[in-house]
């Protein structure tokens, strides 16, 4: 059986805020886990994010919000991937969320929040399981 | 050693920043020949490793200034008032990400942001509501805003000068430390040459003007808080520094006219030790540089000043309340390290920002150390330990060889632009987290002790701030004249685009005719340009 394709995620930093340790780390462990990790840089509107993941044809989304826009940022973003018929791809996020605001994002369409302290691993782990099957490429 | 009933646990000990630390440590460990008068000496005198006060703490504790700002200015006018009452004894203002970024409250980008990470200030008007009923001749106010300094600065002088108070008499501290943007915190606007320029305009004005406020806090908070080791933020904020010096000299300023109000700000990381070793080696390397590279003659401008600020970055979402205890030791550290200002963190705050009753605990633990402790007694305690005065010589060693190869760069602007230091904390914050990853280091709740959690009451702010913000600045703008706004802003403008000319009093004319941040920051924007980095993962 040939290889399937390597998982491919856009990591994205939305908003005003410049605190990027979490996404930069975040970033780096997806890649040393094996996945294709295209990362935005600062200050990315919803509809760049949603252009980008577009152009470089990611399964995954991972934003990083440590602000508190995460209420405005994410309805925005999942009404920009409905326009772009995107409902495949998964979008998670990780940053600092009060616990009450999580039921809503996730019915809004974040598959898991991440919160302080989370590890590499399980990051990368709930990514392979929950993004969609692809059809796997064969050169 | 062979033999023993108690092996080492670990093959290796080392401190959070990965630097080996010995079994023991005894005066073999310092060089030979090692002058302990000439390289540490006594409080109050050169190099001023104990501490730059004879008296230490004795003679004055250290101001106990809690960093703070949420929603909307009349709100975080309450929470000034209510700390102050509570014994805190200088002001923080913590500003929102829409007025670090120089946005008016109702810019698109300011959307979901406004009043969430501080207060929202667009006008001479809100800064006026900010310190309601606060006399400013009598309150030392720091104020946490750097690409905006400037027009943030003129602000708070206009808001002064309505309360009727003498400039020469207000007293604080403006972060205004862009190089850390750059390299760490990311809240930059403009290019970094642009950037300095405003940085020096601003050194330069308060010379004159405003003899009793320091017009920089060069940060290495931030650095740290980006996952930078101690050395690392050691070395950067010292060269940041030093690139400032460099700059004003190039103005025309001789170095006594302004180094004396040239203040730095440092984390209190975890590593107790470490920590404690860093503040002292800042000391030192600050009054050799000044003094053998600078040739200043006036001693307050070599006798480095620094406030300090617990780690946001060691606190944990999990188990809340072990956070308490991460700050008290902290703190601990930077009182025994000689801090003149301190910010404990709320427990809270890797989950929102802070509630009353946390910061009232965070305040309450700088109150315990300072008043049943006794470690203020004595100055330096820990001065003559072997293992600190050999951390104290490691710190600077390590941050002489940083300051070579930034030299060697062409200076920490070049450094920056070639994202040498960006690249060294990125690199040390994985290293970091792969420790937490693969168990060499531990983190109590997150990866040893862990239970179920148990919530925690936090604050929650929501998007009434903007609703308020955008309605006033509404009624700001029918009310103001658009005549005074056109002239001053294109004034600003004018004396943006001549190189050699001082921005503030300009600054200062747009703000009395109730320009807005927004407005300010746009026409700088015109004449500067902004800045995008490359992403460095």
């Amino acid at each position: 059986m040939p290889d399937p394709r390597r998982i491919r995620i856009l990591v994205a930093k939305p908003g005003l805020d410049g605190h990027d340790r979490g996404a930069k780390v975040v970033a780096r462990g997806l890649r040393d886990a094996g996945m294709e990790v295209i990362y935005t840089g600062l200050r990315q509107t919803p509809a760049m994010i949603v252009n980008a993941a577009l152009q470089e044809d990611v399964d995954c989304i991972g934003l990083s919000i440590l602000s508190g826009a995460h209420n405005a940022i994410v309805p925005e973003l999942m009404e920009e991937m409905r326009k772009q018929h995107m409902e495949g791809v998964l979008v998670v996020l990780g940053g600092i969320v009060p616990e009450s605001d999580i039921a809503e994002l996730k019915k809004a369409g974040v598959a898991a929040v991440f919160p302080p302290g989370s590890r590499m691993s399980e990051i990368a782990d709930f990514i392979r399981a929950h993004v969609p099957e692809r059809p796997a490429l064969v050169s | 050693m062979a033999s023993t009933t108690h092996p080492p646990k670990q093959a290796e000990f080392t401190t959070i920043s990965g630097v080996p630390v010995e079994r023991v440590y005894t005066r073999a460990d310092l060089p030979e020949g090692f002058d302990f008068k000439r390289e540490v000496g006594e409080p109050g005198e050169p190099p001023y490793v104990r501490g730059i006060h004879e008296t230490g703490y004795r003679g004055r504790l250290w101001t106990m200034r809690q960093f703070s700002g949420f929603a909307t200015p009349e709100e975080t006018n309450e929470r000034y008032r209510y700390l102050l009452a509570q014994g805190q004894t200088g002001l923080s203002v913590a500003f929102d990400l829409p007025t670090l970024m120089g946005y008016d409250s109702d810019h698109a980008m300011a959307a979901g942001e406004v009043g969430k990470c501080g207060v929202a200030i667009d006008s001479i008007e809100d800064m006026e509501r900010l310190f309601q009923g606060i006399r400013l001749e009598d309150v030392t106010t720091s104020m946490t805003i750097n690409s905006p300094a400037a027009p943030i600065w003129a602000m708070f002088l206009v808001a002064a000068e309505r309360q009727g108070a003498d400039w020469k008499r207000v007293s604080g501290t403006l972060q205004n430390d862009i190089l850390k943007e750059y390299i760490a915190q990311k809240e930059y606007i403009f290019p970094p040459a642009p950037s300095m320029r405003l940085v020096v305009d601003t050194i330069e004005f308060g010379a004159r003007e405003t003899p009793k406020f320091n017009p920089v806090s060069i940060s290495g908070y931030h650095i740290r808080e980006a996952g930078s080791t101690a050395l690392q933020e050691l070395a950067f904020t010292l060269r940041d520094g030093l690139e400032y010096v460099d700059w004003t000299l190039r103005r025309g300023l001789a170095i006594d006219d302004f180094a004396p109000r040239l203040s730095f700000f440092f984390n209190a990381h975890s590593d107790f030790f470490e920590e404690i070793a860093k503040y002292r080696a800042a000391r030192k390397l600050w009054y050799r540089e000044l003094t053998e590279h600078y040739g200043a003659k006036n001693p307050r401008s070599a006798k480095l000043r620094f406030h300090t600020q617990t780690a946001g970055v060691s606190l944990t979402a999990q188990q809340p309340y072990n956070n308490l205890t991460r700050v008290a030791l902290q703190a601990l550290a930077a009182v025994l390290g000689g801090t003149q200002s301190l910010h404990t963190n709320s427990l809270d705050e890797a989950l929102a920002l802070p509630t009353e009753e946390a910061v009232t605990l965070a305040l309450r633990t700088q109150q315990i150390i300072a008043y049943e402790t006794g470690v203020a007694n004595t100055v330096d305690p820990l001065g003559g330990s072997w293992f600190v005065e050999k951390g104290t010589l490691e710190m600077e060693n390590g941050a002489r060889d940083y300051f070579r190869r930034i030299d060697e760069m062409g200076g920490m602007v070049a450094a920056v632009e070639q994202g040498f230091p960006q690249r060294e904390i990125a690199d040390a914050s994985y290293r970091y987290q792969q420790a937490l990853e693969n168990g060499e280091k531990f983190m109590v709740g997150v990866n040893r002790f862990v239970t179920e959690e148990q919530p925690v009451p936090t604050l929650y702010i929501d998007e009434t701030a903007r609703q308020s913000q955008s309605a006033k600045l509404q009624a700001l703008r029918q009310r103001r004249s658009s005549d005074a706004v056109q002239r001053n802003l294109s004034e600003l403008r004018k004396v943006a685009a001549t190189p050699s000319g001082n921005t503030m009093p300009a600054m200062l004319d747009c703000v009395r005719a109730s320009c807005t941040l927004g407005e300010i920051c746009d026409t700088l924007r015109e004449v500067f340009g902004s800045y995008t980095e490359t992403a460095i993962t």
